[in-house]
Order: structure tokens, then C-alpha cells, then sequence
């Protein structure tokens, strides 16, 4: 979950990744972010995201973000 | 069974919808051109309906009737009453559908055609047909002639709501549209358009040369049922060609109409080829070069037809009937106004520009 | 059949009595069998390209849609008794399978959309490089038909068929309801491209008439035909004047060419939406937006999240993140982060997925290199503003502007001139002339010239630039409302005196009707006569 924080600052730092549950909602991040993140997961974690998980309810928190990876590595 | 509520929102927009239909209506009216200051010939189709006494003769045809021929003439030299039911490049459905129109009012003992638009096939010019078409009053022959004479552009429903052909003048509206809003002026006499100035006939172009001779099959089968409307209603149909002398009035074109009116016993003029013994003379008698007859050509041709038609057919002389007389003499007074109104203009600015 | 026919609105106005006479469990057969009318009349040979389309798709759907269900059996089945291992080799199995029938009905369908669409291009192109080669030989142009809005269909079904295959949709098991899906005529002259799971959940449901939302949807309609009769067919006689005579409109007229182009397409684009909106409306059906008033974006970005948005996300969902997160693409970016560094190793994914939306969003417009290079210009653009980010970010910081009304303004005009000379690609002949033209905008740039008498020349009279400049101020006004107080119809529903929403809808019918720029008093120049 660090590992995921510190990547998600690096792309915004001005956000507070820990309780923002609204990212995709409020357009936080957009679609080159998630592309990067990704990107990021894949180094990180060795984990792909496949395109068919790209969509809101997995992107709009970290801790959205992080059940992803986890059911993913599974 | 269930308690329906009867919509509120009915009688809401019923209202809605008379309203909306009310001031589209009124905007219709101001929309229509007006034909009153400029371009008259867009005047004189609905300008039947206001008469008040019935005709004996009644003309058809395009400007070759409407500006050649002179009722008031015919009027006062023979007794004759006729009426022009013509318009500006009235194509012969159009003529067709005219008299079938005609005949909802009244039954004349002749009719006379002229047979220049018999040239024409097919459907020629939105803008001519609306000057034809929008004038008439809403029957049967409306609709036929609408139906004969769209271009491809057009739309029946262009003709049945007006507006949807003319709310493009809400930016040209001028005070005419305001005054003629419910009411025209008389612009012909009996459906005479007068020009008194004089234009001599200088020289024409070479007529083209055609591919085809024969007048067109259409056009023609709008004459057979013009001949035969007359027919049923006992009516004598008379043939002529104007002594206008363009556009070219083709050899082979008089033949096939002589052979026509020999095969089903017609009576044909060609004035051009008698404009010599009708006395007119080329270089006085007409207005544009030619093309149609001022004030004197027309006076001079209505005087030698009136004779012929009182010789020929058995018509009243109506300067004897008091109620017609009456109505006359309006008329007549009209029509001397108008050519001492137009001498007048024509002294001042040395052109017509009003009429 | 055009939007602005006398024969489309006799066409929806009987389907639309129709439509609620019919038994409400047949409804949806009805509009299919209209919408296959609205297709045969536009012209019987399209039938067959929408209906290969139609079938093909539904075929490939069903199977898809089995090996899934295969798939969930086998694994329900076999829980527990399995490895990890043996179950994701499984899966990557039926994925694999799955996946070569996707490609076939992928290949099949862009494959008859790329023959119809771009086969005379391709030969354009050709014989530009035979030529280029001293070749005297040409390959002639090839005659073909192109079926109305197939790009926005065959769009549309590839979207389905890739969401089968994803699971995110189950697929149609009725042949019927899938061709409605594919061919719902409001849809076809100019898309949006819908999605199947927002389009599907109305539009097969019975739909009782509920007075409401049908003047919901009339409202929409009339507004739609207000912004494309009353403003975008009016301005396009000005637009044509200057973007066909280049050599005539210089400098200046360039610029007002190009904003003048901004209007007519805002309003012929959103109107001809409002009017698809509108006519599912008021059959009940909920076609998505696909315009939030792009006008008022602040950058190209946000302009993009708002302008034609079921492309945009059609674009995104399908192409630039299957592509950005493949594994090729991220092993290349692994590999660039390794050789290249952070810097170029982070945005290699982006750039190139960019790259290759923007060039196909470019090519799906049409088959030219204008729209090539028009979505080429974008994707610099949009990159370029990407990496001046931060720039932004520290001049926001340091100046406090962000918050200014006066600097969002600034910024919405500035999105908006971006915008509008991008699409001059889309005015102009060719390539070479748009930037010739864009520098001409500069370099011949005189005040002087744009005197009232020139702006009539343009073939607009001074009644119709006022009409013009009303009815804008219109659109705008209602824009500021939406975007500040939302529906316009909600508050004239809910809010304003209730006589108020049939003066409104009697007003817009009356002003539609009288300054429409439709018919034949548009059609000639004017009432010519001659005597004859």
C-alpha cells in the first residue's frame, strides 16, 4: 500500500491519496494518470491490469486501487 | 376499475396550439408577397375572385393574352364582357387548371388560348408557378395544378402553408406588406395588364435551332382535356398566337396547331402572320421591343377580335344592361385613370415606373 | 433523409403515433422495423452492409458469450479440485479462443468499413507514390457505395463485441433486439456512439406515453432544430463564402471563417444530437449526452471530456487503454525506463497510445489527410499542454489567478481559438493550404478590411448577422443557466409559472418556423424575375 501512495504523489502531490474516494468522479485523474499508474503497478508490483478493469469503482481510491492488485496477484 | 384522471395538460396545450396556429396565420398573411408596387403579374390570378358580374369570353394564357388583348376595348366597341385569366409564363396545365377554376363561377360561351405555352413540357420555375399558383383560391383545380406544374424542389406542403415558402421575407418586409395585409388593389382590367410607353421592335436573336419539332406530348394532352372540358360545357374553344414576336413562334409548331384545330374543328389565329390586316404597326405598338403590346398594339387587336367574335358567336351586348353598365363604367373609368396616370409618368420621368 | 426534411419530421411524427398505439410489448419491433424503413429509403443497398454487421456480430456475441459461460462452469466445477496453476492456464485457454473470435468479427466488420470508406484513398495515396516514382501507371478510383453512419454503427458494434468479450456485458441472445441496438435510426445519420449497456436498458422495455417526458423530449428537439435552422444553416453561407474562396478571404477573414465555422459546427453537431436525444425522449428511450458545453472548457483536455464525448470515451475505453497496458507496451516501457531513464520511460506508454488514438480518431473522421492531421495536431496539442503542466502548476502557485473570473474567461477563450484553428483542417482543400491559410491569418491580418460592407459581401444580410447574434446570446444564456443551475426544463417544469413552458414551446415553434434558414427562399439566391 506504500509502494501505491507513493506512486499515486508522485503523479499529484497536491492530493490526499489516503481518503480520496472520488478520483475518477471529480476527474482527479484522467486517463494519461491511469495509463502512468499502471505503468507504475507493473514495475512495482509485477502486477498487469487489464483493460477491462479500468473502469471507476476500481480507480476511484487507493484502497480501490490496492483490492485490485491484491485480487489480481491472486 | 381504475379512477383516470383526465389530463390537465390537454386543454393547456390545445390552447397552446390554437394560439401558435393563430399568429403563424397572421404571419402567413404578412409573409405573402404582395405583388402591389412591384412585379403586378403575381396580382392578377386572385384578382378574378373579386368580379362581380359573369363573362362571355374569357381568355387564358400568359403575358400573349394578359398584356396583348383588352376587355375594356371589347367592352366598349362590341359590348363584349370577357376577362383574362393569365399570368406571368402560365404553362399550359396551368391554363388547364385556370379554366377548370373558372368554371366553378361562371360558364362562358368562349374561350380563347393562347397557344405559346404549348412549347413548354415540363414544370419550368418555382417563382413563375407561385405567381400562377398562390392566387387561386383553394379547390380541386388548385390542387391539380400544383401537382402538374412542381418542380423537383417544391413541396405540396409549400403550397398548402405558405409560410414555410415565404418566412424567409421577415427580413424584406416593407410598409406594403403591412398595408395589403388583408386587402389588395386592382392592378388589370379584367385581368388586362396596361403599358402605354412605346419601345419599337429593334431585332431579335436567331431563333435556335431544336432537335425536335413536334410540340410536347404533355403539353398537348393538356390541351386535348381543355378542348374536351370545353366541349362538355358547351363552350367554343378559339385557338390564337399573340402577334408577339418573341420568343419564336416555330413554322412547324403553327402547322401541328392548324392540323389540330382542323382535325377537331377549331378556330386558329396566328396574328402574327395578320398583323398587317389587324393594322399593327411594329414600331408604335409595342412596349419591349416586341415581346408584348402597349396600350395601342392592344387596343388595335382587341377592336379587330371583337369584331370577328361578334360576327362569329352569338354574344350579348351588355352596354344595354343596366346592371352591367353600371359596373362598366366603373371600369372604364379606372382604366382611363390608369392610362392618363401612366402618360403623365411617362411625361415626368420619360419611363413608366409605377405600373 | 436529412433532419431538416419535410420527409424526416412526417417520418418521426408517425413513428412516434405509431410507437404508442402499438402493444407495448412490441414496441421495440416496431422501431426496428422503422428503422429499417429510415434505412431502406435512404437507399435498399445499405441494408445488406448493416446487416452483415447486424448478424456477424450477433453470432460472435453468442459464442463469446458461451465459452464464458463454459468457462464459469468449468471453474464452479472443478473449485478446489484444481492448482492455481492449472486453472490460469485454463483460463488463459478459453481467453485465447475467445480472443481469435473477437479478432474475426473485429477484422470482419472494420474490414467492411475500411474497404467502403478508405479503399479510394488508399488509392489516392498510391498513385500520389507511383507518381512520385515517375510511374506513369494509375490505379483508377473504384466506385462504392458508403452506407449512412457506418462508421458510428460498425463503432458501435465493435464496442459491444469487445465488452462480450471482457464480460462486462452479456450478450444478446435475440437477433432482433441486437439489430435494433445496431440500426436505432434517431442514431444513424450522426451517431452518438452508444455503449450497449446504456443504450440496452431502455430501449427494448415497454414505454407507457407519459406526457413528461414526451414534452421533454419535443423541448429538445425544437432546441436542437433552433440551433441547427436558425444558426447553423444561416452561418454556413458565410463560412462556405470564406472557406471556399481563400484567395478572395485573407488575414482577417481567416480568423472570422474559422470562428464563424466554431458556431456552425457547435450548432449543427450539438442540435443534430439534441434531435436524436430528443426523438428517443420522447419514445421513452435514454440515449446518453454527448456534449457538457465544450465551449466552456478551460483546457483541451476538459474540451475533449465534453466535445463528442461517445467517441471520446469509445477512443479511450478501446484503444488507448487496451493499447497502453498491453504487454508489449509495458515491456517497452520497462525497457526505456531501464536504457532511456524516468523521464522518457514513464511517458512512453502515454505518448505512444496517444499517438495512436489521435491518429485513428483523425482517420475515423474521414478518409483525407486533412483529419489525419488534424488529430495528429491534437495529439501535439494535448502533449505539449501535458508537459507545461507543471509549468502552470508553479504560475497558478505563485500568481493566484486560478480563482479569478476574469482568468477562466481568459481561459475558455483561449481553449476555444486553440479548438477552432485545429479545425481548420477541416475547412480548407488540403494540408498545405490549411497552414498556409493559418499563417495568412497572421501575416495578412488587417483591421480595416473587416468593415460592415465586407461582412455583406459574405452573403448574409444585416437583419440575419442581428438574428444571428440573438439567437447566440441565446444559446449562451441557456449555457450559463445549465451550467450554474442546471435543466432549463426542470425549472420550467418545477419552478416558473406553470403557464410559462407552452409560452416558451409556442415561441421556439413560431421561431423556428419563421427564421429557419430551410426551403426554397434559401435554396435560390432570390425571387428573380424576368420579363417574359
Amino acid at each position: 500500500m506504500e509502494a501505491l501512495l507513493d506512486i499515486l504523489s508522485g503523479l499529484h502531490p497536491e492530493v490526499d491519496f489516503e481518503t480520496c474516494t472520488t478520483l475518477i468522479d471529480e476527474k482527479i485523474i484522467d486517463s494519461f494518470d491511469i495509463v502512468t499508474i499502471i505503468a507504475e503497478i507493473n514495475e512495482e508490483y509485477d502486477v498487469v491490469i487489464p483493460a477491462e478493469e479500468i473502469i471507476p469503482e476500481n480507480f476511484n481510491s487507493a484502497q480501490a486501487l490496492y483490492d485490485l492488485i491484491l485480487r489480481l496477484e491472486d | 376499475m381504475k379512477n383516470r384522471k383526465f389530463p390537465l395538460w390537454l386543454p393547456a396545450v390545445l390552447i397552446t396550439a390554437a394560439a401558435v396556429l393563430a399568429v403563424l396565420f397572421f404571419l402567413q398573411l404578412l409573409f405573402l408577397p404582395k405583388y402591389m408596387s412591384d412585379i403586378p403579374e403575381g396580382a392578377m390570378v386572385a384578382e378574378y375572385y373579386e368580379e362581380t358580374t359573369d363573362h362571355e369570353v374569357v381568355f387564358i394564357g400568359d403575358c400573349e393574352v394578359y398584356e396583348n388583348f383588352s376587355p375594356i376595348t371589347l367592352y366598349e366597341n362590341y359590348g363584349i364582357t370577357s376577362y383574362i385569366r393569365g399570368s406571368a409564363q402560365q404553362l399550359v396545365w396551368q391554363s388547364y387548371y385556370l379554366l377548370e377554376d373558372t368554371l366553378r363561377y361562371e360558364t362562358p360561351k368562349v374561350v380563347v388560348f393562347n397557344v405559346l405555352a404549348l412549347k413548354y413540357d415540363e414544370p419550368q420555375s418555382e417563382a413563375y408557378n407561385r405567381m400562377t399558383i398562390d392566387g387561386m383560391e383553394w379547390s380541386s383545380a388548385k390542387i391539380g395544378a400544383i401537382r402538374a406544374s412542381m418542380t423537383e424542389d417544391e413541396s405540396m406542403l409549400d403550397y398548402l402553408f405558405p409560410i414555410l415558402r415565404y418566412h424567409s421575407r421577415w427580413s424584406d418586409l416593407t410598409s406594403e406588406d403591412v398595408t395589403y395585409l388583408f386587402s389588395r388593389d386592382k392592378v388589370t382590367h379584367n385581368g388586362y395588364y396596361m403599358r402605354v410607353d412605346v419601345k419599337p421592335v429593334d431585332s431579335f436573336p436567331e431563333p435556335d435551332v431544336l432537335a425536335d419539332y413536334t410540340l410536347g406530348s404533355n403539353a398537348m394532352s393538356y390541351l386535348d382535356q381543355m378542348r374536351e372540358l370545353c366541349e362538355e360545357n358547351d363552350i367554343e374553344l378559339v385557338l390564337i398566337k399573340s402577334p408577339s414576336l418573341y420568343p419564336h413562334w416555330y413554322d412547324e409548331w403553327d402547322e401541328e396547331i392548324i392540323e389540330y384545330a382542323r382535325d377537331h374543328g377549331l378556330y386558329y389565329f396566328n396574328y402574327i402572320t395578320l398583323s398587317d390586316e389587324v393594322g399593327i404597326d411594329y414600331s408604335t405598338d409595342t412596349y419591349d421591343a416586341g415581346l408584348h403590346l402597349n396600350l395601342s398594339g392592344a387596343e388595335k387587336l382587341s377592336d379587330y377580335f371583337g369584331a370577328w367574335l361578334s360576327e362569329t358567336f352569338d354574344l350579348t351586348d351588355y352596354r344595354e344592361d343596366e346592371e352591367y353598365s353600371a359596373v362598366y363604367a366603373e371600369k372604364i373609368q379606372f382604366y382611363e385613370e390608369m392610362e392618363a396616370a401612366q402618360y403623365e409618368e411617362l411625361e415626368e420621368y420619360g419611363e413608366i415606373i409605377s405600373y | 433523409m436529412l433532419f431538416t426534411s419535410y420527409r424526416f419530421i412526417g417520418f418521426i411524427t408517425a413513428v412516434f403515433i405509431v410507437y404508442y398505439l402499438f402493444p407495448k410489448k412490441y414496441q421495440w419491433c416496431f422501431l426496428l422495423a422503422a428503422s429499417y424503413l429510415f434505412y431502406y429509403l435512404a437507399n435498399p443497398a445499405y441494408l445488406f452492409f448493416i446487416g452483415a454487421t447486424t448478424v456477424s456480430t450477433w453470432l460472435i456475441g453468442r459464442k463469446l458469450d458461451q465459452l464464458h459461460t463454459e468457462q464459469d462452469a468449468f471453474l464452479a466445477a472443478n473449485k478446489g479440485k484444481i492448482s492455481r496453476e492449472e486453472k490460469k492456464a485454463w483460463k488463459a485457454q478459453s481467453k485465447a479462443k475467445m480472443w481469435k473470435w473477437l479478432l474475426a468479427c473485429l477484422l470482419f466488420n472494420l474490414g467492411i468499413l475500411a474497404v467502403l470508406k478508405y479503399t479510394n484513398f488508399a488509392i489516392a495515396n498510391l498513385n500520389g507514390i507511383l507518381n512520385a516514382l515517375g510511374s506513369g501507371q494509375q490505379i483508377s478510383f473504384v466506385d462504392l457505395v458508403l452506407p449512412m453512419g457506418i462508421s458510428f454503427y460498425t463503432f458501435q458494434t465493435m464496442g459491444y463485441i469487445i465488452d462480450v468479450y471482457r464480460g462486462t456485458c452479456r450478450a444478446e441472445k435475440n437477433l432482433g433486439k441486437l439489430a435494433l441496438f445496431v440500426s436505432f435510426f434517431p442514431q444513424l445519420v450522426q451517431g452518438p456512439i452508444s455503449r450497449y449497456s446504456d443504450l440496452a436498458a431502455s430501449l427494448y422495455t415497454p414505454h407507457r406515453f407519459n406526457a413528461k417526458t414526451v414534452s421533454y423530449g419535443l423541448y429538445r428537439i425544437l432546441w436542437g432544430y433552433f440551433k441547427k435552422l436558425v444558426i447553423a444553416d444561416r452561418i454556413l453561407v458565410a463560412v462556405n463564402a470564406i472557406i471556399q474562396n481563400p484567395d478572395t478571404y485573407q488575414g482577417g477573414f481567416v480568423l472570422v471563417g474559422m470562428l464563424f465555422y466554431a458556431f456552425e459546427l457547435y450548432a449543427d453537431f450539438t442540435g443534430g444530437i439534441d434531435i436524436t436525444i430528443g426523438i428517443a425522449q420522447t419514445m421513452g428511450i435514454t440515449v446518453k449526452e454527448n456534449f457538457i458545453r465544450p465551449y466552456f472548457s478551460k483546457n483541451i483536455k476538459e474540451y475533449w471530456n465534453r466535445w463528442h464525448i461517445s467517441m471520446g470515451t469509445w477512443f479511450t475505453d478501446y484503444i488507448f487503454y487496451p493499447f497502453s497496458v498491453c504487454k508489449p507496451m509495458l515491456k517497452l516501457s520497462t525497457f526505456s525506463r531501464k536504457h532511456f531513464g524516468d523521464v522518457i520511460g514513464k511517458r512512453m506508454p502515454v505518448y505512444l497510445s496517444a499517438f495512436v488514438v489521435w491518429f485513428t480518431t483523425g482517420i475515423w473522421h474521414g478518409a483525407s489527410w486533412n483529419f489525419i492531421v488534424w488529430g495528429l495536431m491534437n495529439f501535439v496539442v494535448i502533449m505539449i499542454s501535458q508537459e507545461l503542466q507543471p509549468l502552470y502548476r508553479r504560475f497558478h502557485a505563485r500568481f493566484h489567478v486560478k480563482d479569478k473570473a476574469w482568468y477562466g474567461v481568459f481561459e475558455i477563450i483561449r481553449t476555444i481559438l486553440l479548438m477552432s484553428s485545429l479545425r481548420m483542417f477541416d475547412c480548407y482543400r488540403n494540408v498545405p493550404l490549411t497552414f498556409q491559410m493559418f499563417a495568412n491569418m497572421f501575416t495578412h491580418f488587417k483591421l480595416s478590411e473587416l468593415n460592415a460592407a465586407a461582412f455583406l459581401e459574405l452573403g448574409l444580410s444585416g437583419a440575419e448577422y442581428a438574428l444571428l447574434f440573438v439567437s447566440l446570446l441565446i444559446v449562451l444564456s441557456v449555457s450559463i443557466f445549465q451550467e450554474k443551475r442546471g435543466s432549463v426544463r426542470d425549472f420550467l417544469f418545477n419552478t416558473a409559472p406553470a403557464w410559462s413552458k407552452y409560452a416558451v414551446f409556442g415561441v421556439m415553434v413560431i421561431v423556428v418556423i419563421v427564421f429557419g434558414a430551410y426551403g426554397i427562399g434559401y435554396d435560390q439566391t432570390q425571387f428573380i424575375y424576368n420579363q417574359f
